[in-house]
């Protein structure tokens, strides 16, 4: 590359600066999360399918559409896409069973609780201390269809459009463009952009350049908005081309065909020039919002609110310093707390146990007091029992006196008998 | 053998004729004076052409938007129910046409009970004409603003009914005749269409929703064939337009895109003209009566058991009641 700048003598090659970082991102490879919201039966699926030429949700695998919900849900699926060396992590988010009950208040509370918790993912990844990794899973587009009525905005878009302005890149599509003719669509994007405007929503803004080319391509495409879109992946044959599009008794529909619909403008736009701007935007205009809120709320809790007022316009390294201080007295202050119970119960269990020792030696006691009761209660028996028996000997005794006297004087008179 | 006897014997040849078939001329005179009337209700959420639909069918300015588009019309709060009444002539033959239209419905983020002001009104006119079929002195013809018909359009999405869609048609279809079509039907290919149509009528059957016509309704066999070739269609799939198109040669009725032009009343396009013949060449009649046989009696034996009867005072001056 050859550099002819006026003030340089001689080449000094920065100017291979943009080389260096395109060949180094595209050995990283790049990441993009892209949202998708709307009733179901918009054709959200196929026209996901029709801008990354892939089948994300095929036969075998059906997009939520098919499977029926009860409530919101929020899904991602992840899909490695590779063209020309360059190799992108897209990650579709799809919300299925938005808008489809009958009763529809807070449906967008799931699609909310999605995009805070992704950002807060990567403000915890930014605020460790080792960050090798980082991995960047925020919401960077997301397309919001709006139903082919040709009347107006729904109450319900509206309300979603409103409440997710300030956190997403809302970028609003009329969907199913084929049910309008060009009238009707000309004067359905009219109303739809009256609407927004009445309402104050803040949509993805295509941002100036200072090329006069490329501004005026921009002014064209904010004319188109809301883009009106057609997706299809069915490929048929009109004059000989083959085209992708959508087949009816009365002609072909074809998506790429930019009188048809505004598909070409949409993929152009959201692939080919400003991936990278709505990366950008989400990075530097979305999350510093939703950081800042989040970290102003942190140093609010339990601190006098004047004083924050002061803390809020700290660097950030302070606040950090703020943080991980308190973070420490937390943790010491869970730590004594933890103690203070483990003494508690220490106490207790040491109570206990004197308390059985004592209980114990009682029952200790008590046996023996039986026991020498039972002693003595024995002795006496057997006093009893010797008494008895000396009577006895001494009464057997004076039986065998009594019988030896008896015989005595049996022999006696025997023998006097006898003498007679 | 006396004229009397030959009829008596099960109708052979008659000896001359009589001019019993002319009490058929008789009838359509007499209906031709006195003309009828048909209200036809349409329920949908905003932006499916229901207001276009109805101009097609009658082709005439008979919607509520009869001048074009009301496009600065805000969605209204609630369900409201609007009412318009036009009478058209055709080969002699006056028909009063009474279109209600339920702005409002589907349209809010929570669209709880919004089907119960639709439900009100549809009494509402039963009880209207109950009071005055009680009445003792009655009017020759009562006023007929019963609902004939309902038709309920259901969004093109492609996959299923939605589930506004099924609490709205389970809780009326005793009420009313409720016809589904499914609604801007140039959305869909003829493929997804069939695929979609067979997914509807699943549901629906799964669910016990009968539809007009029903089948438990069918006098006799040629009837119950017909319908079922009917019922086999349906929902029908429509398309509507006000502005005629030239195609070869032809003015028509459509809509032009940029790859084509939408013909309304080409069979291979869409069932509108299917849709037509059945709701007014066909079924028109019977419609009234289904509604009057059925739905209307239904509707005055619940009432008459519920509140112990209205309390008329016969001719003779008894309390008998003559219900």
């Amino acid at each position: 590359i050859f550099c002819l700048l006026e003030y340089c003598t001689g080449y000094v090659g920065f100017a291979n600066l943009p080389n260096q970082v395109y060949r180094k991102s595209v050995k990283r490879g790049f990441e993009f999360t892209l949202m998708v919201v709307g009733e179901s039966g918009l054709g959200k699926s196929t026209l996901i399918n029709s801008l990354f030429l892939t089948d994300l949700y095929s036969k075998d695998y059906p997009g939520p559409s098919q499977r029926i919900k009860k409530t919101v849900q929020v899904e991602q699926s992840k899909v490695l896409i590779k063209e020309g060396g360059v190799q992108l992590t897209l990650t579709i988010v799809d919300t299925p069973g938005f808008g489809d009950a009958v009763d529809n208040s807070n449906c967008w509370q799931p699609v909310i609780n999605y995009i805070d918790s992704k950002c807060e993912d990567f403000l915890n990844a930014e605020s460790r201390v080792n960050r090798r990794s980082m991995p960047d899973n925020r919401v960077h587009c997301c397309l919001y269809f709006i139903a082919p009525s040709g009347h107006g905005l729904k109450p319900l878009d509206i309300e979603f459009m409103k409440r997710l302005h300030d956190k997403v890149n809302v970028i609003p599509l009329i969907a199913k463009a084929d049910t309008l003719t060009p009238e009707e669509c000309q004067l359905f994007k009219k109303q739809i952009m009256k609407e927004i405007q009445e309402h104050k929503i803040k949509i993805y803004e295509f941002p100036d350049t200072e090329d006069d080319e490329d501004n005026k391509l921009i002014r064209k495409i904010k004319e188109k908005m809301p883009l009106a879109v057609v997706g299809s992946n069915v490929v048929i044959e009109v004059n000989g081309k083959k085209v992708r599009g959508r087949q009816y008794p009365w002609g072909v529909a074809e998506v790429e065909n930019g009188e048809h619909c505004d598909f070409t403008v949409l993929r152009n736009m959201l692939i080919r020039t400003h991936m990278q701007d709505l990366k950008d935007v989400t990075n530097n205009v979305h999350y510093e919002n939703y950081r800042s809120k989040k970290l102003a709320a942190v140093t609010c809790n339990g601190v006098d609110t004047t004083k924050t007022k002061g803390q809020l316009t700290k660097s950030p390294l302070a606040q950090m310093e703020e943080e991980r201080r308190e973070h420490v007295m937390k943790m010491k202050k869970m730590e004594a707390e933890m103690e203070q119970v483990f003494e508690m119960k220490v106490k207790e269990k040491k109570q206990k146990l004197k308390d059985s020792e004592a209980e114990l030696e009682r029952r200790h006691e008590q046996m023996k007091r039986n026991l020498e009761a039972q002693y003595k209660d024995l002795e006496e028996k057997r006093r009893v029992f010797e008494d008895e028996k000396n009577n006895w000997e001494a009464q057997q005794r004076i039986l065998e006196q009594q019988k030896l006297d008896a015989s005595k004087s049996v022999n006696k008179s025997v023998s006097q008998y006898l003498a007679f | 053998t006396d004229i009397f006897s030959v009829l008596k014997g099960g109708g052979s040849t008659l000896l001359g004729y009589i001019g019993i078939d002319t009490i058929i001329e008789q009838m359509r005179k007499k209906t031709m004076k006195t003309g009828f009337e048909f209200n036809i209700m349409v329920v949908g959420h905003s932006g499916l052409g229901k207001s276009t639909l109805v101009n097609t069918l009658f082709k005439s300015q008979v919607s509520r938007k009869s001048a074009g588009w009301a496009r600065d019309e805000k969605i209204p709060k609630t369900v409201e129910i609007k009412s318009v009444s036009h009478v058209i002539e055709e080969g002699g033959v006056k028909m009063k046409l009474t279109v209600v239209d339920t702005p409002g419905f589907g349209d809010q983020i929570n669209n709880d009970n919004c089907w119960e002001p639709i439900s009100k009104y549809i009494n509402e006119q039963f009880e209207k004409f109950l009071k005055e079929e009680v009445n003792i002195t009655r009017k020759k013809r009562i006023p007929d603003t019963r609902v004939h018909c309902c038709i309920y359009f259901i969004s093109p999405t492609g996959h299923t009914l939605r589930q506004l869609d099924m609490e709205f048609m389970k809780r009326l279809s005793h009420s009313v005749n409720i016809i589904p079509v499914i609604a801007k039907a140039d959305t869909m290919t003829i493929e997804e269409r069939q695929e979609f149509k067979q997914r509807v009528r699943k549901e629906l059957e799964m669910s016990g929703i009968e539809f007009y016509p029903q089948k438990e309704f069918d006098d006799d066999m040629e009837d119950k064939s017909d319908n079922d070739k009917i019922r086999e269609t349906m929902p029908f799939a429509v398309v509507g337009s006000d502005k005629e198109y030239q195609v070869n040669n032809k003015r028509v009725l459509g809509r032009k895109t940029a790859w084509g032009i939408v013909e309304v009343e080409n069979p291979n396009h869409c069932e509108f003209a299917q849709l037509r013949d059945f709701l007014i060449r066909s079924h028109l009649q019977d419609l009234k009566e289904v509604t009057h046989n059925i739905h209307y009696e239904t509707y005055r034996a619940k009432r008459l058991n519920d509140n112990g009867g209205l309390h008329p005072i016969s001719t003779n001056g008894t309390h008998d009641s003559n219900l």
